[in-house]
């Protein structure tokens, strides 16, 4: 009796979770697995169907990759600049999260805050191209600096690698600051004065007790940027001139301008699974640090 | 309400229907291309009574695809020459029956008569407009208009010249810098030797007309590969220093062309439509407000200004011998350049 009643409860209260499941899954179904699956179909096909011409199954969209160098180096080459993007994006974004969560209090936490976050109210191609207002020579950055200092500077970044680095950095710094602020505010400040009252050096607090326990927003918010910045393809062709063929362009070349869904399909794939790749040979460091 | 009444009610509504249908001429074509200027549009409605529906591509795979997935929608549809056979062969357009555009007789013949435009003796296309590309020089850079396409491979311009992302616009480029036929390249190893060589003069890739114009403007670049249309554009409409260079090494020539897609479901309102896209009063006032390639129609070129780009250049007969027209490229060719300009794009990192 008493074992029916708990199986009823237990029933009911599967069919509430599935009440309040159901519309996200339903949404997840139709916006994310159905065009996914048609991708994964359309990557092993020699023709897009519905345009009238014959087409068959096939591999030859993966095939491709490796009978050709390039793709495998431009692969190599935007997971270098992921890195790089990644790397810069932690070295400026952490020093920020920790000023906002251990030092600044009140209305001044708020409105460094909201400078944060303010990029990501504007849209991300209106943000690329100020930055080619800014970077290149005769711009805002070269006009302002030859106005302030004595001797003359040509800074022309504008169509390089370290133009696609800027502005990439500029775009995703944000999500560093906001996880690492999250788990740098959880951190409680009387172990901090413990450690330090026990004769801890600044840098030793920082090194034994800070970046230990806000690992996990560290590791968070690299994985945010390093993701999309693999597959980043807007701002390469725009602030990297002839420097801006990468993988993800590539695959935008691909949709966009020749019509060939199905390479480009397979591409996506093979970088949706060597990003998998990554992130499971990262796993064990996530989650000790989780 | 009777049944009788209720049929003739229902009769009325399809006749109706019918009407506003047959009113309508849809037009696919690129935007900002002629044939959506909202004078030109309002004109052509005054004039004909009927209502342009106008739709664009991005791309000729686009258009072609457009085609093929929406048969019976467009009543015009502008195809590049070099396309034509492709939609031909797969039955996306029909014969035209040119008795029914007044203006067709003032085309010029060789334009109208090219192979491109006509299968098994049937007209496929009318010829609209042509023009080059080629390129165009800043003239800020130069005392004296450069006359060579070696230019781009100058010293002295390294970091401020601009190519076109485009993969079978630059090897046909470099097809005409080492002294070969854009359509039947012999030795593509020399094309993509010459396109290595130019990879470090280049300061970025271009991709619409309002990045090269921008350049220009800012005083970034010195030379670059370029449209003649968008050349007399960047100096008619934005007062930019820009010369366009037809070199003596060649320009490679194209012709833009109406079809009527099979299906379409008002053949005299398309037909009209492209009578007046090809009428001298339209051309005139198009290349006078905004800019325009030249026209195919002899009489509408000869009403230009005699100073007129699209006059004294682009109708001179010296300048023409050079001009080596585009003929149709197979997928195969299409996809085996692109595979070399991507190369050629990666190696240069």
């Amino acid at each position: 009796m008493n074992g029916n009643s708990t199986l009823a409860a237990h029933r009911s209260q599967g069919m509430k979770a599935a009440q309040l499941l159901f519309p996200a899954y339903l949404w997840l179904v139709l916006a994310v697995f159905l065009p996914l699956s048609a991708m994964v179909f359309f990557s092993f096909v020699t023709e897009m169907p519905f345009t009238g011409k014959p087409w068959s199954m096939t591999v030859a969209n993966y095939a491709a990759f490796f009978t050709t160098g390039i793709y495998a180096k431009l692969l190599l080459s935007s997971l270098r600049l992921a890195f790089e993007v990644t790397f810069w994006c932690v070295v400026l974004g952490f020093p920020a999260a920790y000023v906002l969560a251990k030092v600044l209090k009140g209305r001044s936490r708020e409105a460094i805050f909201l400078l944060v976050i303010l990029p990501f109210w504007s849209n991300g191609l209106v943000r690329v191209f100020s930055w080619a207002m800014v970077l290149r020579s005769g711009g805002i950055l070269d006009t302002l600096l030859n106005a302030v200092l004595p001797f003359k500077v040509d800074i022309d970044l504008i169509y390089s690698y370290p133009a696609v680095i800027i502005g990439l950095v500029h775009s995703y710094v944000p999500y560093i600051v906001l996880t690492c602020y999250l788990s740098l505010q959880a951190i409680d400040d009387s172990v901090i004065e413990a450690a330090r009252s026990l004769g801890a050096s600044r840098f030793t607090v920082l090194r034994r007790l800070i970046i230990p326990l806000s690992l996990p927003g560290i590791v968070a918010g690299a994985v945010l940027v390093f993701v999309p910045v693999i597959g980043s393809f807007m701002e390469p062709r725009i602030l990297g001139g002839r420097t801006g063929t990468f993988y993800g362009t590539v695959i935008e070349d691909q949709f966009v301008a020749v019509f060939n869904w199905p390479l480009g399909a397979a591409l996506s794939f093979i970088l949706l699974a060597v990003v998998l790749f990554i992130l499971a040979a990262a796993s064990p460091v996530m989650r000790r640090s989780a | 309400m009777t049944g009788i009444s209720k049929l003739a009610l229902l009769a009325a509504a399809v006749m109706i229907a019918q009407q506003a249908v047959a009113a309508e001429v849809h037009v696919l074509n690129w935007k900002g291309y002629g044939a959506d200027e909202p004078w030109a549009v309002a004109a052509f409605e005054k004039a004909t009574g009927n209502k342009v529906v106008n739709d664009f591509f991005n791309s000729e795979q686009e258009m072609l695809t457009k085609l093929r997935t929406n048969p019976g929608l467009y009543d015009v549809v502008m195809i590049n020459a070099a396309f034509n056979d492709q939609a031909t062969t797969e039955g996306l357009i029909q014969p035209i029956d040119v008795s029914g555009i007044a203006n067709y007789k003032d085309l010029g013949p060789e334009k109208a008569q090219s192979p491109l435009l006509n299968h098994d003796g049937k007209i496929y296309g009318v010829p609209w407009v042509w023009g080059l590309t080629s390129i165009a020089v800043n003239d800020k850079a130069f005392d004296k208009t450069p006359t060579s396409i070696q230019v781009m491979w100058d010293e002295a311009h390294k970091g401020r010249v601009v190519l076109r992302d485009d993969a079978l616009e630059a090897i046909q480029f470099g097809a005409i810098a080492t002294g070969q036929d854009i359509n039947d390249i012999k030795d593509m190893e020399v094309v993509k030797a010459k396109l290595a060589s130019l990879m470090p003069q280049i300061r970025t890739f271009w991709g619409a007309e309002n990045d090269w114009n921008q350049m220009v403007a800012a005083n970034q670049i010195d030379v670059g590969t370029y449209w003649s249309g968008s050349a007399g554009r960047a100096k008619k409409n934005f007062k930019l220093p820009v010369t366009f260079v037809v070199p003596e090494e060649g320009a490679v020539g194209w012709l833009d062309a109406f079809s009527i897609p099979a299906g379409s479901k008002n053949v005299d309102g398309a037909l009209a439509f492209i009578d007046y896209m090809i009428d001298p009063a339209f051309y005139v006032e198009w290349d006078n407000k905004v800019g325009a390639p030249v026209s195919a129609n002899v009489k509408a070129v000869a009403e230009l200004p005699a100073d007129a780009f699209n006059r004294a250049v682009m109708g001179d007969p010296e300048v023409a011998s050079r001009i080596r027209f585009q003929a149709p490229v197979s997928d195969a060719d299409r996809e085996r350049y692109l595979q070399i300009w991507q190369e050629l794009k990666v190696n240069v990192q």
